[in-house]
């Protein structure tokens, strides 16, 4: 109740602004600092429309003849098949963890979120590694029957739909479960009462109630897919994500990467259209019933085994499966491939993910302490620009960023020479580290931001009044109220960020200062020869790193689900 | 004057959040802003504690100009203590640190002494090292009073402290709470919307009406002579009849002839013939049986020791009778009254 008091309070007193009667410098350069955060993501974006505003006909020709046609196609059949398949995996598991009683399901809550820490390219791989002509179970076949021909083809449109949907439907999941755990039951039971039945009222009253939440999800799995760029590299199915990149790291052509970074932009503005609206709904949907403590439905017979065998299945094909086969083909190869390389390779991933989560809690601290000082339009405006980054996919994002910085690059290296003629220094602006920062501070703002933000407003303005009316303000007060109070929000907000940049594939790549391999460039290399064994032993590292976050989910979303256990 | 506050104004764009509000307050007594929600008493307490700069007039303590137009001291150098309506207290120290936190600048042995004392001043002696969360809701409010009181302020403000706090252990709390601050001769300013509260904690209260104080003045005064009818009307139960002024000083209402004390109304005197409301409360109309003024009983309410009877007199007027509760009488019975008042208000008739 406290948040919702403190907004009613702030509502209707505003706060009074003695901070800055008492130093006005502070606004001006906090507004500066608050607006060059938002360059990273505005960049790309003005990068984009440049190059739309002035199209090179023939590139454009190329594509819309040689391109276009087929990676739509394919972008719009990958999306549309994800959603619907994760979407609905997502929601069964939710309904029947979230209401129902069944052997092994304790287990199944969370277990079913431990796909969350395998990339959706980690698991990719490992399928195509697994069943494809030339991987173990074919050849298996092969040499019991003589023939594996029968087999369908992995590397397809189908394949991928199917990987990305084992990689994503979890978010579905997460966000289903926690609207059935806290619509309450009495809704389901006001159904009853009117005559309907157990199943009719799940389907008339629980599933309508959570639409919205689905609905967020979905949205969530659709910008992933759009945005995937390693799982289909591995399938070799072409979407935009690949073929930005192709365009950009084969043909040298930046405006015909940029030209396609527009249109995939506008695909993922639709999405983010669909997405912000089911939020709004679930926000004024949200019951205050928090009545959780209703009987499960217990299945019975056949339905229990169903079940059972439904969350069973998930949990191996998207998580125990591919997990155990990355272990054996790392235990395998360890030997040969454990050398100084290898610890080069998780030293520069560690030295990138902790640089970006220093930088990006430290400015999600800055932003969050600006809005709570003065919220006004203007900030609530700058705040949502610079966190939109989480909605432009990586390759474009990346590709947005290097561009300009190399057309600056030039620029410089132009000026340079005219001052000192041929001695001038080389300029790579374009190749260091401030780059590839830069491109995660826009890409992962919001996982950074967002539990800071909700970590600063749990403090109530009453806090701070009380501290101030004893005496203790400015350094003093964030020092001994803020900080403790903020120690959980900004241990979470540096995991996800750390965690994400150790997963991170397309921006690393096209970032990245020549030569630096990371563990995610290293999956790349490996698997785009092929060498699907080789890459497990750089993937078991990223995923046991993502471990991390999802211990993290599962503890809160077993807070959640506590109440009906006690 | 210990607090004083002259033509108090704080305006929020146009609209008046506090308007023009003057009072003052004598060392270790207790006043109280009492009044409806929306009516500028959290704002006017925001304005003495430092949170609020005030529009217009001034707010001195102990002579010293606290806060003017354009003038404002600090909030933290104001030496005013505050509980707020949520306690605030910090979820990440116990009971004992909560209380040391203000007091900083004190040599360590002489803040664990001065928190002992607190603690045992609050009666929670034996809570110092549980956290916020582990205790009930009135145990956390009497911690917030104590944090507040550590570093002796001058002032004590208490917003709202019991509204949080459910029936029961509201009353005993705010008789409590007065009690610890009547012990320590601490100063101290309440806003509420509870006159019960009021009642129980202040020496003088303050009723407020959309910014304006309509008046300062002792819970039994407020009750038996209310300035002006919103007073009358949210201080107390009560009925307001009908009359006329008969000559100086005196009413025919239906109920029969009454002398009104002096006007306290700002019209002045009243002139003969104008039309009246005076003020009955529950406890002016007696039951007493050998009366020949009769009234027909048209609602009761059990409350215990005593029914609460609404009355119709035979020309229609209604009336309230507070009875004790053996006189067992059904709806549609007719009793006889007295009308025994103590003092009689008289306000000008609507319209």
């Amino acid at each position: 109740m406290s948040t919702i008091d403190v907004k009613a309070h702030a509502g209707s007193v505003p706060t009074p602004d003695l901070t800055a009667q008492r130093s006005a410098w502070r606004l001006p350069v906090s507004t500066v600092a608050v607006v060059l955060l938002c360059l990273p993501a505005l960049v790309p974006l003005a990068a984009i429309v440049v190059a739309a505003l002035s199209p090179e006909t023939e590139i454009w020709q190329h594509l819309a003849n040689y391109i276009l046609p087929e990676v739509i196609r394919n972008t719009l059949l990958l999306t549309f098949g994800v959603a619907l398949l994760a979407g609905s995996i997502g929601t069964a598991l939710a309904w029947l963890t979230a209401m129902c009683e069944f052997p092994g399901r304790r287990f199944f809550e969370w277990a079913l979120l431990l796909p969350l820490a395998i990339p959706a390219y980690v698991l990719a791989f490992v399928a195509v590694g697994f069943l494809d002509f030339s991987g173990p179970l074919q050849t298996w076949i092969r040499a019991a029957t003589g023939s594996s021909s029968w087999f369908p083809a992995i590397r397809t449109g189908g394949g991928a739909i199917f990987v990305l949907s084992l990689a994503t439907y979890p978010y579905v999941y997460l966000l289903a479960r926690s609207a059935f755990l806290t619509q309450g039951r009495r809704a389901l039971e006001a159904a009853q009462s009117l005559g309907l039945g157990r199943a009719a009222a799940t389907w008339r009253v629980a599933l309508p109630m959570a639409r919205p939440w689905i609905a967020a999800g979905v949205a969530l799995i659709c910008m992933e897919t759009l945005a995937d760029f390693g799982a289909v590299s591995v399938f070799n199915y072409n979407t935009f994500t690949t073929a930005i990149y192709r365009a950009w790291a084969g043909m040298f052509s930046v405006n015909a990467a940029l030209e396609l970074a527009g249109v995939l932009m506008v695909f993922v503005l639709v999405v983010l259209a669909v997405e912000r609206k089911s939020r709004a709904v679930a926000r004024f949907s949200s019951s205050r019933d928090t009545s959780r403590d209703a009987p499960r439905l217990a299945l019975q017979g056949a339905a229990r085994a169903l079940a059972f065998a439904g969350c069973a299945i998930v949990f191996l094909l998207a998580f125990a499966l591919p997990f155990t086969q990355l272990l054996l083909w790392m235990l395998k190869h360890m030997g040969r491939d454990l050398d100084a390389r290898y610890f080069g390779f998780a030293a520069r991933s560690l030295l990138l993910a902790a640089a970006a989560a220093v930088v990006i809690v430290a400015a999600s601290v800055l932003l969050a302490y600006v809005l709570r000082r003065k919220e006004t339009r203007f900030t609530r405006w700058v705040i949502r620009t610079a966190t939109m980054g989480y909605a432009i996919p990586g390759t474009v994002l990346a590709i947005g960023i290097v561009v300009p910085v190399i057309s600056l690059n030039n620029l410089l290296q132009g000026w340079l020479r005219d001052w000192f003629g041929n001695g001038a220094p080389t300029l790579m602006l374009h190749g260091t580290l401030v780059t590839v920062l830069a491109a995660y501070l826009a890409r992962f703002l919001a996982a950074g931001f967002n539990p800071i933000e909700s970590g600063l407003q749990r403090i109530t303005h009453n806090i701070d009044e009380a501290a101030i009316g004893l005496g203790v303000v400015g350094r003093q007060l964030v020092r001994r109220v803020h900080l403790p109070l903020l120690k959980t929000s900004l241990t979470t907000a540096a995991t996800l960020v750390f965690v994400d940049v150790m997963k991170e594939m397309p921006i690393t790549l096209i970032t990245r200062p020549v030569g630096w391999e990371t563990l995610a460039t290293r999956v790349f290399e490996m698997t785009s020869e092929g060498d699907w064994e080789r890459a497990a032993l750089p993937a078991v590292v990223i995923v046991l790193a993502g471990l991390i976050p999802v211990a993290l989910l599962t503890r809160q979303s077993s807070n959640l689900g506590g109440s009906n256990v006690a | 004057m210990w607090l004083e506050l002259q033509n108090v104004s704080r305006y929020f764009g146009t609209s008046k959040a506090v308007d023009g509000l003057s009072l003052s307050l004598e060392r270790g007594s207790i006043g109280c802003l009492l009044g409806p929600s929306g009516c500028g008493k959290t704002t006017a307490l925001r304005c003495i504690a430092g949170f609020e700069p005030v529009t217009a007039g001034s707010i001195r303590a102990h002579g010293r100009v606290l806060a003017a137009p354009e003038f404002s001291t600090p909030p933290e150098s104001r030496r005013i203590g505050m509980v707020f309506q949520d306690y605030a207290l910090f979820p990440h120290l116990t009971a004992a640190d909560n209380i040391a936190f203000g007091l900083h600048r004190l040599p360590a042995g002489h803040r664990t002494r001065r928190v002992t004392e607190m603690l045992e001043a609050v009666g929670l002696a034996d809570y110092r090292s549980h956290y916020p969360h582990q205790l009930s809701g009135g145990q956390q409010q009497r911690i917030a009073l104590a944090r507040a009181l550590a570093p002796e302020p001058e002032l004590i403000l208490l917003d709202e402290p019991f509204s949080s706090l459910d029936v029961e252990l509201r009353e005993r709390l705010s008789v409590e709470v007065r009690g610890i601050l009547k012990g320590l001769n601490a100063t101290a300013l309440l806003v509420t919307h509870d006159q019960h509260e009021a009642f129980a904690m202040a020496d003088v209260i303050g009723v407020m009406k959309q910014g304006r104080l309509e008046q300062w003045d002792t819970p039994y005064e407020l009750y038996h002579r209310p300035g002006t009818r919103f007073v009358a009307d949210f201080v107390g139960q009560g009925v307001f009849l009908s009359g006329q002024i008969i000559e100086h000083g005196s009413v025919q209402t239906e109920v029969g002839v009454m002398r009104i004390d002096a006007p306290i109304d700002s019209k002045g005197a009243w002139q003969a013939g104008d039309r009246v409301e005076l003020l009955l409360r529950p406890d002016d109309v007696i039951h007493d049986d050998a009366s020949t003024l009769r009234a027909e009983v048209c609602q009761r309410t059990f409350r215990g020791a005593e029914f609460l009877y609404t009355l119709r007199m035979p020309g229609g007027a209604q009336l309230l009778s507070l009875v004790p509760s053996h006189h067992n009488h059904q709806i549609g019975e007719s009793i006889g009254i007295r009308i025994e008042p103590d003092h009689v208000v008289a306000f000008a008739a609507p319209g």
